[in-house]
């Protein structure tokens, strides 16, 4: 069975290997069908192993829940008992040997399924939205890349392997968030991307170095077994939580998610919200024994989630692209998690994971059905697209009350898992995460609010726009999108709305006292939206947070901050260096040339060309060296 | 004769052509000059041969090798001075320069052209 997880996980790899080498492979011949033939090419290289994948890992599921496996106790011990686990081979370091380990458990599984879903539904949507595109090709492989480095964390048995998928995940980020480059903007927020998540990897390679040390090996059974002291877990485990909170846009380090908007918009749906941010969370999960048994991580986590979730929900009510307002609620709703990880919950953390990943996926295919179709990302330019796009209504209809909690989609179990998890939860910050995870679900309730008043219902504010800048997709056509961007979204659609039955049917049950709670705030906090938009549509009910709504659209100036704090001091720095270099290292290697060319030409000038004064010379030298052999002898 | 004699004699025309070398202008006389010096030479291999009553001679042998040398050095010389006369009209050491490098302002380039930027 392990050989059906290493298909699993391989398949995407040589999707991506296929798609950077064989695409374009003998179409040159081809003349004017050549790009279309490489794009079909693409499509399908793209499309088969995700779906082989998805297929194999659900045939994985039902294998795993019909196993019986050695159970840990953990929440998926029941739902799916089974275990795999397989060895390829074990590098000796000399110190801490590697082991090449692939796993596969119920959490993996769950996970597991999530990726393959939302990476399917986004390669099929890819086909329509990247039409004409001539970079597909590249794009899809990195999609496949991505896909496969994805599933390498979820089933990684060891830290390192873990770590590798890790990076890749970085790296396919940068890739395809600078994905039109042309536009400086774009580069320069895939960059920024790329160096604030290393900042947090950084402290990740060494969270597992300190763990791996400390265990004697980097197996995950090994490590969550072995006997460490607490001081060192602590340490750990925080180094691992610098990791989280940069691949997880958690502060300190979320200032990269929203930029990162600058990708594709089907990028956004993958990797910026359904399945690289939230592998912060899966890897807090998979290492859960370990941060239990160190609580004040946990409660270190707990602040930070904590401050993210109401921070993030009140900058997304400002937010006039569509984009940044679904980057910042996924900052928020990740945040949500971390709160239930560090309330003491992983079933509720993993439970609002996957269901935040359906619903998240599906607003962002949404958004970007909505952005396809108006030819911007701003808010302010939609309006009215009730009736011109009615599947797109709908389905982000129920993206949206799924992100505002509402019953009966999925949002609405996971999010009151959550939040029953956090009243429950102990430690010196309870109080605190849950008067904040309350207040998000109200503010959560306004901006879905918002942003969908704004976009499907008032006055339209459509205009043809002028030829759009790489980025923005096409020009307004009014019709809906082509049906293989609808169907992904249709499709998605279905999970966000049931998964949350489904989730309670597995297990998950519903508090109702906490859960009426939540939905009273998450209504209240939609109801003054609606009644802001009611009494004026033509204006933004963002208009509700009066002086603080500057703040708030800046995010509260934490990139403002760290331009100031960070990013310039060190530029200056870099800048003074580079002044050192060009006028003391390179001035002392021209200056030491120069001096011997001065000293040289002093003693050119006996080179006069009187024989003469050569020859009195020579004498001189003669009379010298007699003296001195008269004189020292 | 006391040896002395001799060498002081000889140790003058060497002083004498040492100056001549080095001072006078024109090239036939610093020509005239080297022969006084090889002269010196000369006297001081006759003298030293008779003073240590050499048997075989060899000092006398020797300066009428040094004589061969430098009539054949003389010929050699005239010859040359005639033709820098003939190229450049004039004998004055002074002023045949061409040994002498050219002067450049220092720091102004290396000379092999690689610049020093």
């Amino acid at each position: 069975m392990i050989v059906v997880v290493a298909l699993i996980v391989l398949l995407p790899f040589a999707a991506a290997a296929a798609g950077l080498l064989a695409t374009r492979l003998g179409t040159r011949n081809l003349g004017a069908r050549s790009e279309p033939t490489a794009y079909r090419r693409a499509a399908w290289f793209a499309i088969v192993p995700a779906a082989v994948s998805a297929a194999l890992t659900v045939w994985l599921a039902a294998a795993l829940a019909g196993g019986a496996g050695a159970s840990e106790g953990r929440f998926w011990s029941e739902l799916l008992p089974g275990r795999v686990e397989g060895t390829l081979t074990v590098v000796e370091t000399g110190s801490v040997p590697i082991s090449l380990t692939l796993r596969a458990d119920g959490l993996s599984v769950l996970a597991g399924i999530l990726v393959v879903v939302v990476a399917l539904a986004v390669q099929v949507y890819s086909v329509g939205y990247m039409r004409d595109e001539p970079r597909y090709p590249s794009y899809s492989a990195f999609v496949s890349l991505f896909t496969s480095a994805m599933l390498l964390v979820v089933y990684a048995g060891d830290l390192i392997v873990l770590y590798v998928g890790w990076e890749i995940m970085g790296l396919c980020s940068y890739l395809l968030i600078g994905h039109w480059w042309e536009d400086r903007a774009n580069s320069r927020a895939a960059v920024k991307a790329f160096l604030v998540t290393r900042l947090g990897d950084v402290g990740f390679l060494f969270g597992i170095f300190v763990l791996g040390s400390a265990a004697g090996g980097f197996r995950i059974d090994d490590v969550l077994r072995a006997d460490i002291p607490r001081g060192t877990l602590v340490v750990a485990t925080l180094l691992l939580l610098a990791g989280v909170a940069g691949k997880s846009a958690q502060v300190p380090l979320q200032t990269w998610l929203p930029d990162a908007m600058a990708g594709p918009t089907p990028i956004s749906a993958l990797i910026h919200a359904a399945t690289m941010v939230a592998a912060g969370i899966f890897v807090v999960a998979r290492l859960y024994p370990a941060f239990l048994a160190a609580p004040p991580t946990l409660d270190v986590l707990g602040v930070v989630a904590a401050v993210g979730m109401l921070g993030a929900a009140l900058a997304a009510l400002a937010q006039d692209d569509l984009k940044r307002v679904l980057a910042y609620s996924t900052i928020s709703q990740l945040a949500y998690m971390a709160a239930a990880l560090a309330a003491g919950s992983d079933r509720a953390a993993m439970f609002h994971l996957v269901s935040h990943g359906a619903f998240k996926a599906l607003l962002f295919l949404c958004a970007g059905l909505v952005i396809h179709h108006v030819g911007s990302n701003l808010i302010s330019h939609m309006g009215g697209l009730r009736r011109a796009l009615p599947v797109t209504f709908w389905t982000m209809t129920i993206g949206f009350a799924a992100l505002a909690g509402l019953p009966p989609a999925s949002g609405f179990f996971s999010k009151d898992a959550v939040i029953s998890a956090v009243e429950h939860g102990t430690g010196p910050a309870q109080p605190f995460v849950y008067a904040s995870a309350l207040l998000t679900v109200g503010v959560t309730g306004a901006y879905a609010a918002r942003a969908w008043l704004r976009t499907f219902f008032g006055p339209a504010r459509i205009e043809p726009l002028a030829e759009p800048p790489p980025g923005v997709a096409h020009v307004f056509d009014g019709r809906e999108a082509p049906s293989s961007m609808l169907w992904p979204a249709g499709v998605l659609a279905v999970p966000a709305l049931l998964l949350g039955l489904a989730g309670s049917a597995a297990g998950v049950e519903v508090e109702w006292g906490p859960a009426a709670v939540s939905l009273a705030v998450a209504l209240l906090g939609a109801g003054i939206v609606y009644a802001l938009w009611r009494a004026a549509p033509e204006q933004d009910p963002a208009r509700l947070l009066g002086p603080f709504r500057v703040p708030c659209e800046r995010a509260f100036y934490v990139d403002a901050a760290y331009a100031a704090l960070i990013a310039r001091p060190i530029l200056r720095l870099a800048r003074g260096v580079a002044r050192t270099d060009a006028r003391v290292v390179d001035g002392a290697v021209r200056g030491s040339g120069r001096a011997t060319l001065g000293l040289s030409g002093l003693v050119r000038l006996a080179q006069n060309g009187n024989a003469q004064l050569y020859v009195t010379g020579l004498l001189a030298g003669l009379v010298l060296i007699a003296v001195a052999a008269v004189v020292l002898t | 004769m006391h040896v002395v004699y001799p060498v002081v004699v000889s140790a003058l025309l060497f002083s004498i052509g040492v100056y001549g070398v080095l001072a006078r202008r024109n090239a036939i006389l610093v020509l005239m000059s080297v022969e006084l010096m090889l002269n010196a030479v000369n006297l001081n291999l006759v003298a030293f041969d008779v003073w240590l009553g050499d048997r075989l001679h060899g000092g006398q042998v020797l300066t009428l090798f040094v004589i061969v040398i430098a009539a054949a050095e003389v010929g050699l010389g005239l010859a040359i001075v005639l033709a820098v006369f003939r190229t450049r009209r004039t004998v004055d050491v002074d002023r045949l320069r061409a040994l002498a490098e050219v002067v450049r302002a220092p720091g102004s380039g290396r000379p092999d052209g690689e610049d020093a930027s």
